[in-house]
């Protein structure tokens, strides 16, 4: 009897928590159309948001592209298929791993940082301060963060995927010696703008929106103590990296399932 | 107490319950225009929870709660966001954004609220933070300031819009006893030169009746007196005069409410 209780309890915290996440989201939204007049609000943060993210998704797609290359190229040796090693890891990279990884790493990087700084200003009333200075911090705080996260994730992940195939190509056609143009024109060959590139922005753009919606909740929602700031970034990373997934997976039957 | 014109904040009938208790049970209050009221009352009995129900950050669960005649609960998020930029409040954290410097925490109302020139900015701020000493603080962070600096900047900046009314949640709090002289010194001069409606919440009583015109005290959901400092003083209450005087004991009890501690020993923790 006690298990159905909680059961229920948790069922009923889980919708609760639901219901204010899209009301948060509505509020957030009804805050963005006012950005565009104050566009220096949304470039601070999509500095703060995305720059700062750039060299560990710079290096992290570097290693990526280096790791897919030498394991490509070991396996499709055995079937002397090495060749397509260019097309083979560029749709890898373009389709799932960019936009997946790339909102998997802006999760632990800007998204824990963009929860725990709205946290900590919950918990030092700075957000309450400026409700009574009849600034709305949805619009000043919330909105702001959220649209440059939100657009960060997409070029991100592009950047992610363009540095993978370098390093791929840094270790296939600089260590492993395959040719050069074989690497480039199978990529060429076989990557299509619309089928590939395009849908996987719209992967990665559908992953951004997660990734900046859950970091700016989690963050507003935060109980304001110190370890509730920490159980909130904890929720933050496990949300998104597995909200990412499931999407990817939805994405990808609806796009590639034939 | 006084008729509509001279009543700033007026509370009627008003209740409100948190997480199913009740930390206002029906309560009536009137804050005088142009004065300096305090209300007092021990910890954890709501008196912050009254700011916020004041300012509107919080909804009232019945009753009235009007702010120069405009009654909060019911307001727009526009009237009630125009209502706040004729008040000022003063938390007690300070609540100052961290990461911008002093002056640009002063000047944050000015920036979003007004399309004030550059120029006529940075005198204003200077202007208010040389009223609270600390001009030559300007350039410091919020993280570089000791905790009555913060106070006085988060001052300057409640009083940056002129407001006609300011609230002040627990200002001597933690203050060394130069500090709380300060800060003592501020509320009395902004609320005498500018006219400004004060409320002071806070539970230091020598310190707020010494500045206060009226006092209401607050414990278990209600109003229990209310008076001048004077009065309350020479209070027969004995809940009045053990608060005023600080007993330890009395009819607030130093305890908090539990079963009884014989039987509690005796169980051995099985209870």
């Amino acid at each position: 009897m006690q298990l159905i209780r909680n059961l229920g309890r948790s069922a009923l915290h889980s919708f609760q928590r639901l219901g204010r996440g899209n009301l948060f989201l509505f509020h957030t939204l009804m805050g963005v159309p006012q950005l565009f007049l104050r566009y220096r609000l949304i470039i601070q943060q999509l500095y703060s948001v995305g720059v700062m993210s750039l060299t560990i998704i710079v290096v992290s797609g570097l290693f990526t592209g280096m790791v897919l290359g030498l394991q490509l190229f070991n396996t499709l040796q055995n079937f002397g298929a090495e060749q397509s090693i260019g097309s083979v890891t560029a749709l890898t990279l373009v389709r799932e791993l960019g936009p997946v990884l790339t909102a998997i790493f802006f999760a632990g990087l800007a998204g824990t940082s963009l929860t725990a700084e709205i946290g900590l200003m919950k918990a030092t009333e700075q957000l309450s301060g400026m409700e009574m200075m009849a600034v709305d911090p949805m619009r000043r705080v919330i909105a702001p963060r959220f649209l440059a996260a939100w657009l960060s994730v997409p070029v991100l992940a592009l950047i992610f995927s363009a540095v993978a195939i370098l390093g791929a190509y840094f270790v296939t056609v600089g260590l492993l010696g395959l040719d050069s143009s074989v690497y480039w024109s199978q990529m060429q060959a076989y990557v299509d703008w619309h089928e590939d590139v395009v849908n996987g922005i719209i992967k990665s753009i559908a992953f951004g929106f997660i990734a900046a919606w859950i970091a700016v909740f989690e963050g507003h929602d935060a109980v304001p103590t110190s370890e509730g700031v920490s159980r909130a970034t904890i929720r933050t990373v496990v949300h998104t990296s597995l909200s990412v997934l499931g999407v990817d997976f939805i994405l990808t039957s609806l796009m590639f399932g034939g | 107490m006084q008729d509509n014109e001279e009543i700033m904040v007026k509370i009627r009938g008003m209740s409100f319950e948190y997480a199913g208790r009740k930390i206002f049970d029906n309560i009536d209050l009137d804050i005088p225009r142009g004065k300096i009221t305090a209300i007092m009352g021990p910890s954890g009995t709501g008196k912050t929870t009254l700011l916020r129900l004041i300012g509107g950050q919080l909804r009232p669960t019945q009753g009235s709660i009007q702010v120069d005649g405009l009654e909060v609960p019911k307001l727009s998020h526009h009237d009630l966001y125009e209502l706040r930029k004729r008040m000022g409040m003063l938390f007690q954290s300070g609540a100052l954004l961290s990461d911008i410097n002093v002056f640009e925490n002063v000047a944050f109302p000015l920036r979003e609220h007004t399309k004030l020139p550059e120029s006529m900015i940075h005198d204003l701020v200077l202007m208010k933070l040389n009223a609270v000493g600390l001009r030559g603080a300007r350039a410091l962070m919020p993280s570089e300031l000791s905790g009555g600096m913060a106070r006085r900047v988060a001052m300057a900046r409640a009083v940056t819009l002129d407001p006609t009314m300011i609230m002040y949640d627990e200002p001597f709090t933690g203050q060394d006893p130069i500090s709380m002289g300060i800060l003592i010194k501020l509320i009395h001069s902004l609320n005498r030169s500018l006219g400004i409606t004060s409320i002071v919440v806070s539970h230091d009583v020598a310190e707020t009746a010494s500045i206060a015109d009226y006092v209401y005290l607050v414990s278990g959901g209600k109003v229990i007196e209310q008076g001048t400092p004077e009065q309350l003083n020479h209070s027969s209450s004995e809940w009045t005069t053990q608060f005023m005087q600080g007993l330890p004991d009395g009819p607030l009890p130093f305890h908090y409410p539990a079963t009884d501690f014989r039987d509690e020993l005796l169980s051995g923790g099985r209870g």
